[in-house]
């Protein structure tokens, strides 16, 4: 037997005509409405939130102190302890990212860097954050731990020339993360 | 000023002028009364959608005073500036009030404006007007949608009548003998434009939507004319307005409790009555395409129905005229089933004997917080039921609601019959 | 008792001058003298490849390609040989794998490539390559296209047990003006040492070093500067030698290749380009053995930076007024336009010179517009450079026969041409594909001299400049066609990106004007693409009889004798 037979609920006249079963149903919007006015909606003791319902009061209150270790916000580029930067334009997140918001051009590594030994960086670097979908993948296709996601989740812009994020900003936001990354230095 | 008095006297003691002007000034008020409804009731829904489904709803649209800073000086201008510009010390309770009523940051709609600024967003957004659409049609449609409300309202009765100096008004525009057949005919064409609507936009999903609307509107548009004419039976007229006048006086036609609605052969019609109440609201949801009607903008099957291709103020037209309609249908049951204007137990009577004036912002009163409850009430089904599949729908209107009419007609003369 | 058939199979294959192998368990036949690694590869048992190259000597120095091999016994003396129900002696496996490469195929020989024993092989010689190896994969041009990449995936171990620390060599060491070596990278296969001695003929890369220190390097005093030399970008199978020009530019596998041929010269080399969204990034040969083998000169490989270049005319330029400058405009205005200039010209006063760099397929368009004008002078540029003794032809225009066939011109008439617009008995040119200041010999004052210069071109240069009308035509890399080249052998060019800006292939441009001239001719204006150009050829011209676009091939087809032929080919047959 390729199908399963559901059995269905035998429904009684009463439940047929509809109208009772339609009260009870108003009964329990109409609890709910009261009790979000009362401010004892269910489950809001886990909120310490103000107001009705179970919702957070947004700009006011906000969730950022309880964001789990993986939440994925906007990715960013990092820089090593050395100050070196991560990054060598590998472009395998450009490859990997599903809404193409990554665009990287690829260029020889600054004369004046502390790195030479890894000869390739990024000449540009730019995320569309409007493209982006916040899926990580990003971070896990980077061979060189240089690309994170963040826990920034408020992204406002005034202009779409804003949502696009050069090599600066990725590395300002970024910042520095701990762990040598041993494979450029002399020891390799 | 004599000769303003006497021209005015004259104008007035003029009867075509007199009718003129009268007629207007109801008109005015009657569209804005719908109109201001339309937008309330935008925001009721939302925030009633929101409190049964534990959240608040559209709370934070206000008037913010940052408007008012940026036209001064950049620098802030908190509360309490103002509070000092007008001398009232900070810890007076005005200004204790102030605070608590959030002045000092905006000042608090509570979500009221939010419907206003919808619709400001919607005069500025994009109207785009997809090139494979037959034009005329398509721009024609919302009008046909929003249009039809409007005018079947006239005939509504939204207070009793005065006898003024200059002769007599009836507050309701058009006093018409055939109210409840004009509701029908002008509320029934509203179809039209849903139907054009989808027929126009040259698509396949609004083309389904528009079909459904027609099928679905006419269908119960059957039941809904059948099944008021126990009612019709009752009251012996057509006249709206003679229709409130008679449950003011005898009793509410759901809630006979004065007058000659205290006699047993009223509660005997309650059967047929009561039968042809539940048919009749549910007539209405059907004709205002709300859930669990709402087949015509079945998101799951249909996208969005005959208003896919619609954007901007032409999508607003439809989404006004489907609130306007819902406004209309709750006015109409409000008018046949729940006393109108009437405000109850021989109040109105006593009112009007101490003056017309009174009696009729009083009844105006009533008149919209009855239409305002209904309004919730049209809201709080839509959040708890889910829609029909469409052979339910179909089934419901001509299976049940048209043989159920039918033999409440009958069941309606033989109680007349045998009480009479 | 086993019943053998009463043909043995390697009698019958011995008829054919083959022999019987098996490999993974299934019986092939083979030429007498095929390499193992060919005869696998050929069925689809894939055998791994450093060091060994069809071109190019054995060396069989990579150990990659290690199989199991086996033999039927020895026969003791006396006894005779017991052949099975398949005709097939028992093969008996060697204990220890065979280099693929330098091995040849024999009767009743069996071959597996997927054995236990193979696998471990491969394993082995892939740790060892890759103990010393930089892992830079991240910033190496080869990744993507890399054999021991590749290898690694398929046969690697996942894990390191190196933990010594690893051999430092030269990195990022330029040996030449194209090529830049990562002595680290190198798995010393020296497919690029055999290269050049053998097929470049400039023996300039050597081993240096023994043991773990050997590397790839120069012989002193000298560099790796041969036109040929980035041949060995080519052929590296990892990312040693890389090409400076494409350096750090893409990553391959971001990259769509488009197989078509090089306009440089009159060999046509098949290449491929490598393009990404518009933007050519590199030229790689395409092996055609009648053609260029597998290899390509640099300078034509190099030749691809006009095409993104931002010299190129996007949109149909026209000079409005006298002594005004030219401003662009839409293709419909300028069409009319024109048309309404070449109404004005006399047939006898004008001139037309096209190029034999455009297709069959636009010099058939061409002759339709010059029939439509009544415009009788009309030739080609010739070029000619010197035949370097490889690749490079003497005649440096590629499609020469494609033009003498279709328009009949050698290039003999421009002096006439030339002349006539000197004594101004030509007043009006038009001019498709060609800069007249450079190899036609004409001066910027020849030019200023005309009346009326319509010019169809795809980048900014004199004759342009000095242009009436200037209609936007595309580079080879943007347009479907076929030239014939010195060998008389019919190739296809293909589309590798659209058209840049507003540009139109030629051959449209000419039907366009031809259809707008009142050319009535249906052949001419109802084509609607290249490929039924050349289908409307193939019934007018002899040599292109029963030619279509799919029957040409990626490969190209002879379709004259032109008595011509390339010399490194001729010294690749020779070698067989």
């Amino acid at each position: 037997m390729s199908y399963v037979k559901i059995k269905r609920p035998k429904f009684s006249l009463l439940d047929k005509v509809y109208v009772v079963e339609l009260v009870k149903g108003l009964a329990i919007t109409m609890r709910h409405l009261v009790l979000s006015l009362l401010g004892k909606s269910r489950g809001k003791e886990d909120f310490s939130t103000k107001g009705v319902g179970v919702c957070m009061q947004f700009p006011d209150e906000r969730w950022d102190s309880r964001l789990p270790e993986y939440y994925r916000g906007a990715p960013t580029l990092v820089r090593g302890e050395d100050g070196r930067e991560r990054c060598v334009s590998c472009q395998l997140c450009e490859f990997i990212c599903p809404a193409r918001a990554i665009t990287i051009t690829p260029g020889e590594v600054d004369p004046t860097s502390n790195c030479q030994k890894q000869e390739k960086a990024p000449a540009k670097f730019e995320i569309d954050m409007l493209r982006c979908i916040y899926c990580g993948m990003c971070q896990e296709a980077c061979p060189e731990q240089a690309i994170f996601l963040s826990k920034e989740y408020l992204i406002t812009l005034t202009d779409r020339k804003q949502a696009i994020r050069d090599k600066e900003t990725l590395y300002r936001l970024g910042g520095t993360r701990k762990g040598l990354v041993n494979k450029w230095n002399q020891y390799k | 000023m004599d000769a303003i008095i006497n021209w005015y006297n004259d104008l007035m003691s003029n009867e075509i002028w007199f009718y003129l002007i009268h007629t207007l000034l109801k008109l005015v008020l009657m569209f804005a009364v719908i109109l201001a409804f339309v937008v309330l009731s935008v925001w009721i829904e939302r925030r009633v959608a929101g409190w049964i489904q534990d959240r608040p709803g559209p709370n934070r649209a206000g008037l913010p005073l940052f408007l008012l800073q940026r036209w001064g000086s950049k620098e802030k201008q908190p509360l309490k500036n103002w509070l000092q510009f007008f001398g009232i010390p900070e810890t007076c309770w005005i200004a204790r009030l102030c605070t608590w009523l959030r002045l000092d940051r905006e000042i608090p709609c509570w979500g009221l404006i939010q419907p206003c600024l919808d619709g400001g967003k919607l005069f500025l957004k994009q109207e785009t007007t997809p090139s494979y659409v037959r034009k005329f049609y398509f721009i024609l449609a919302p009008m046909l949608v929003l249009g039809p409300p409007m005018v079947a309202a006239a005939v509504i009765p939204f207070a009793s009548e005065v006898n003024t100096c200059y002769g007599h008004i009836s507050m309701c525009v058009a006093n018409l003998d055939i109210g409840p057949l004009w509701i029908f005919a002008i509320s029934g064409l509203s179809v039209y434009g849903l139907t054009l609507a989808g027929w126009s936009s040259n698509s396949k999903f609004p083309f389904l939507g528009g079909l459904r609307a027609t099928a679905q509107l006419i269908s119960y548009e059957v039941s809904m004319g059948l099944s008021i004419i126990p009612l019709l039976m009752m009251f012996g007229t057509l006249n709206l307005q003679q229709i409130v006048q008679f449950q003011a006086d005898n009793g509410w036609t759901l809630l006979p409790l004065w007058g000659e609605g205290l006699s047993w052969q009223r509660w005997a019609m309650m059967l047929p009555l009561g039968i042809s109440f539940i048919i009749f609201v549910t007539c209405v949801f059907a004709e205002a395409n709300r859930t669990p009607f709402d087949m015509a903008e079945c998101e799951t099957d249909l996208v969005a129905g005959y208003h896919a291709e619609y954007s901007s103020m032409k999508f607003a037209s439809f989404f006004m005229g489907e609130y306007a309609a819902m406004v209309i249908g709750s006015a109409v049951v409000v008018t046949l089933f729940l006393g109108g204007w009437s405000i109850g137990f021989g109040a109105d009577a006593a009112l009007s004997a101490y003056s017309d004036w009174l009696a009729v912002l009083c009844q105006l009163c009533m008149f919209i917080v009855k239409l305002l409850a209904f309004i919730f009430f049209f809201v709080w089904v839509r959040w708890t039921l889910p829609r029909f599949r469409w052979d339910q729908v179909m089934k419901l209107g001509w299976l049940y609601f048209l043989e159920i009419t039918v033999a409440n007609i009958f069941l309606a003369a033989a109680v007349l019959y045998f009480i009479k | 008792m086993s019943t053998p058939p009463a043909i043995l199979p390697k009698d019958a294959a011995a008829a054919e001058g083959k022999v019987n192998v098996q490999i993974n368990g299934k019986w092939y036949r083979f030429p007498k003298g095929t390499r193992i690694a060919d005869a696998c590869n050929s069925v689809g048992a894939h055998v791994p490849c450093f060091c060994y190259h069809p071109k190019l000597s054995v060396a069989g120095s990579c150990r990659m390609c290690l199989v199991e091999q086996g033999m039927p016994p020895r026969q003791a003396p006396g006894t005779t040989p017991q052949y099975g129900d398949d005709g097939y002696l028992p093969i008996s496996w060697m204990p220890r794998a065979v280099i693929a490469c330098a091995n040849t195929v024999a009767e009743n020989m069996g071959i597996r490539t997927t054995s236990k024993l193979t696998e471990e092989a491969r394993r082995g010689v892939l740790e060892f390559l890759l103990s010393n190896h930089p892992l830079d994969c991240p910033i190496c041009d080869q990744a993507g296209e890399c054999k021991l990449q590749e290898y690694t995936t398929d046969y690697g171990s996942g894990t390191h047990r190196f933990t010594e620390e690893k051999t430092k060599k030269g990195k990022n060491l330029s040996i030449g003006p194209r090529v830049n070596l990562d002595q680290e990278r190198c798995v010393l296969c020296r497919r690029c040492v055999r290269f050049m001695k053998e097929i470049a003929g400039q023996d300039v890369l050597g081993v240096v070093g023994r043991g773990t220190h050997n590397a790839i390097a120069c012989y002193p005093g000298t560099q790796l500067d041969s036109n040929y030399s980035m041949n060995v970008v080519d052929i590296c199978p990892v990312g040693a030698m890389t090409s400076k020009d494409f350096r750090f530019k893409m990553r391959v596998w971001f990259l769509k290749s488009t197989p078509t041929i090089d306009v440089n010269c009159g060999t046509g080399t098949n290449i491929n380009i490598w393009t990404r969204e518009q933007q050519v990034y590199r030229i790689t040969p395409r092996q055609n053995d009648a053609v260029n083998s597998c290899w390509m000169p640099d300078d034509h490989r190099l030749n691809y930076k006009f095409i993104n270049a931002p010299t190129r005319i996007t949109t149909p330029l026209v000079k409005t007024d006298a002594g005004a400058g030219q401003r662009p405009s839409t293709w419909d205005a300028t069409f009319n336009m024109v048309v309404e200039q070449l109404h004005r010209m006399a047939p006898s006063e004008t001139a037309m010179i096209c190029s034999a760099r455009m297709t069959n397929e636009e010099l058939y368009m061409v002759r339709a517009l010059s029939k439509q004008l009544g415009v009788t002078k009309l030739d080609i540029v010739p070029r000619k450079g010197e035949n370097d003794g490889m690749l490079v032809s003497e005649d440096r225009n590629p499609n020469t026969n494609g033009a003498k066939m279709i328009l009949g011109k050698t290039g003999a008439g421009l002096a006439n041409i030339r002349r006539g617009v000197r004594n101004n008995t030509i007043r009006f040119m038009i001019v498709l594909g060609e800069d007249l200041t450079a190899e036609a010999g004409f001066t910027a004052e020849d030019l200023a001299g005309l009346e009326y210069l319509l010019v169809v071109d795809h980048s900014e240069n004199e004759t342009t400049k000095a242009a009436d009308v200037v209609l936007p035509g595309v580079t080879f890399a943007e347009k479907y066609g076929t030239m014939i080249n010195v060998t008389g052998r019919i190739q296809r060019l293909n589309k590798a990106i659209e058209p840049i800006g507003d540009s139109m292939s030629d051959w449209e441009i000419c039907r366009n004007l031809s259809e707008r001239l009142g050319c009535d001719c249906v052949r001419v204006i109802a084509c609607p693409t290249p490929m039924s150009v050349l289908d409307e050829m193939a019934q007018e011209f002899e040599p292109l009889e029963g030619i279509t676009w799919g029957s040409i091939g990626n490969e190209g087809k002879v379709i004259m004798e032109t008595g011509v032929t390339i010399p490194l080919i001729e010294r690749e047959k020779a070698k067989k």
